[in-house]
């Protein structure tokens, strides 16, 4: 790792015949294509920053969307990105000791690091898919959504008809259960008995639902009585998310999720792959023959860049 | 054309066992780092509602937190496990000056622009 205390001067290395970055072609350019890589990255998230910010008062909490746990029931937030978390950064160390055992020309333990790091890497992509089919799905009574696309919460003790001819019945507690097997799909309220109460978001004081409310009902941000089953009656119940719903709160939060980690996700993906060549490349000599494993140092780069950007989407999208 | 090879830089870099030892040693403890560090942000983010009786009050503290936390851990990972720490001067400007300036920048104005529309939204109904 001490290659550094020569001193440096600025005409000879800009001179010519010098790299003046001191680092090979091949790691340069790597680490140039991180860099825009992170610009993109950046963007994305400065983009759901921005968006997040603006509709700060219905943006959904992570903690409330992501809850389940593998074998686990009930309510586990955060436990199981932590350890999606704790797999990419084990995956790191592993790579990073490939690479060590490539200064020290061990093939053997280059060998065992980097095959390590590649079932990692799969066993986080694996992970990846299981939280989204968990987010796709939804929960099992869906949620009601109002025309501008945000979701409401009811309660009460009432009983829904839906367009599908299930129903929904709803505890006297307050939360309602349903039965419903809609599928991820939507599903219109036909009618409604019993007594019902919706707590609106607040973004609906924008009346983009086209309900007729009192001041003082806009104000507490909750209908009683008949302007409660008006608005239920305008809304639809829907359940999980894609692109255009989402029954955990504004179908943004849904694109967002979708767009960052899926794009984060590829990068996991191709860098397995990546990772896989080289394995391969490594099991058959070649950088023995080659006298280096610089090869095994630049997938690292990436390697590395990909647990980075985790770290970041890991505080931005669950944390914060 | 100069008949220097530029093969004198990074590919040079085999080091022996001894060294490789020490080198390993610093990868395991970067290791505990990331995991303390990963460790506390999420038992902060379990406990933090229950730290006051007015949670929103420390929101933003708890907020602070973890964007520290994260950058520390960013850190460890760019200037250790990607080796930046060790590269020339130049080559660490080159990779970091653009963040520094430009992502800061579009960050503030950006945040700053979407509380702005939120308000001006807000009052725009409301009138």
């Amino acid at each position: 790792m001490g290659h550094q205390t020569e001193s440096l001067d600025t005409e000879k290395i800009w001179g010519g015949g010098e790299s003046p970055f001191g680092i090979s072609y091949g790691k340069m350019m790597m680490w140039f294509f991180l860099i825009s890589d992170a610009l993109t990255f950046s963007g994305f998230l400065v983009s759901y920053g921005f968006f997040r910010h603006r509709f700060s008062d219905i943006w959904p909490v992570a903690e409330n969307v992501f809850t389940h746990f593998p074998f686990m029931h009930g309510h586990h937030p955060l436990l199981y990105v932590a350890l999606m978390t704790f797999i990419l950064i084990m995956s790191s160390v592993t790579m990073v000791l490939a690479v060590e055992a490539g200064h020290r020309m061990k093939r053997k333990s280059v060998i065992l690091w980097l095959g390590l790091t590649i079932i990692g890497g799969l066993i986080f992509v694996g992970s990846q898919a299981w939280e989204w089919y968990h987010f796709i799905h939804g929960t099992a009574e869906g949620a009601l959504q109002m025309a501008d696309g945000s979701i409401a919460h009811m309660f009460g003790d009432f009983t829904l008809a839906l367009s599908d001819g299930t129903s929904i019945a709803a505890a006297e507690a307050g939360e309602y259960f349903g039965h419903s097997h809609i599928g991820h799909h939507h599903a219109h309220i036909v009618g409604i008995t019993g007594e019902a109460s919706v707590h609106l978001p607040q973004a609906l004081r924008a009346m983009g639902n086209g309900l007729a409310l009192g001041s003082e009902e806009v104000q507490q941000f909750i209908l009683t009585g008949d302007a409660a089953k008006e608005a239920i009656m305008s809304g639809n119940i829907i359940q999980g998310a894609n692109l255009e719903m989402n029954e955990y709160g504004v179908p943004l939060f849904a694109d967002f999720f979708f767009f960052i980690t899926g794009f984060h996700g590829t990068h996991v993906f191709s860098g397995v792959v990546i990772n896989f060549v080289i394995f391969v490349n490594v099991i058959m000599n070649t950088y023995e023959k080659r006298g280096h494993y610089e090869m095994v140092e630049k997938v690292g780069l990436y390697w590395h860049f990909v647990d980075l950007v985790w770290v970041f989407v890991f505080t931005f999208f669950y944390l914060v | 054309m100069s008949n220097h090879s530029d093969s004198a830089y990074e590919f040079a870099v085999h080091h022996g066992e001894e060294e490789g030892k020490k080198v390993r040693k610093r990868i395991w403890l970067i290791f505990w780092v990331l995991l303390g560090i990963t460790t506390v942000e999420v038992t902060l983010g379990l406990i933090w509602k229950s730290l006051s009786a007015n949670p929103d009050a420390i929101w933003g503290m708890v907020k602070w937190t973890f964007i520290i936390l994260t950058l520390f851990k960013a850190f460890y990972i760019v200037f250790d496990y990607m080796h930046l720490g060790h590269e020339r001067r130049n080559l660490k400007w080159t990779i970091l000056a653009p963040y520094i300036i430009f992502v800061l920048y579009l960050t503030f104005i950006c945040l700053n622009e979407a509380l702005a529309i939120r308000d001006f939204d807000f009052m725009w109904w409301n009138s």
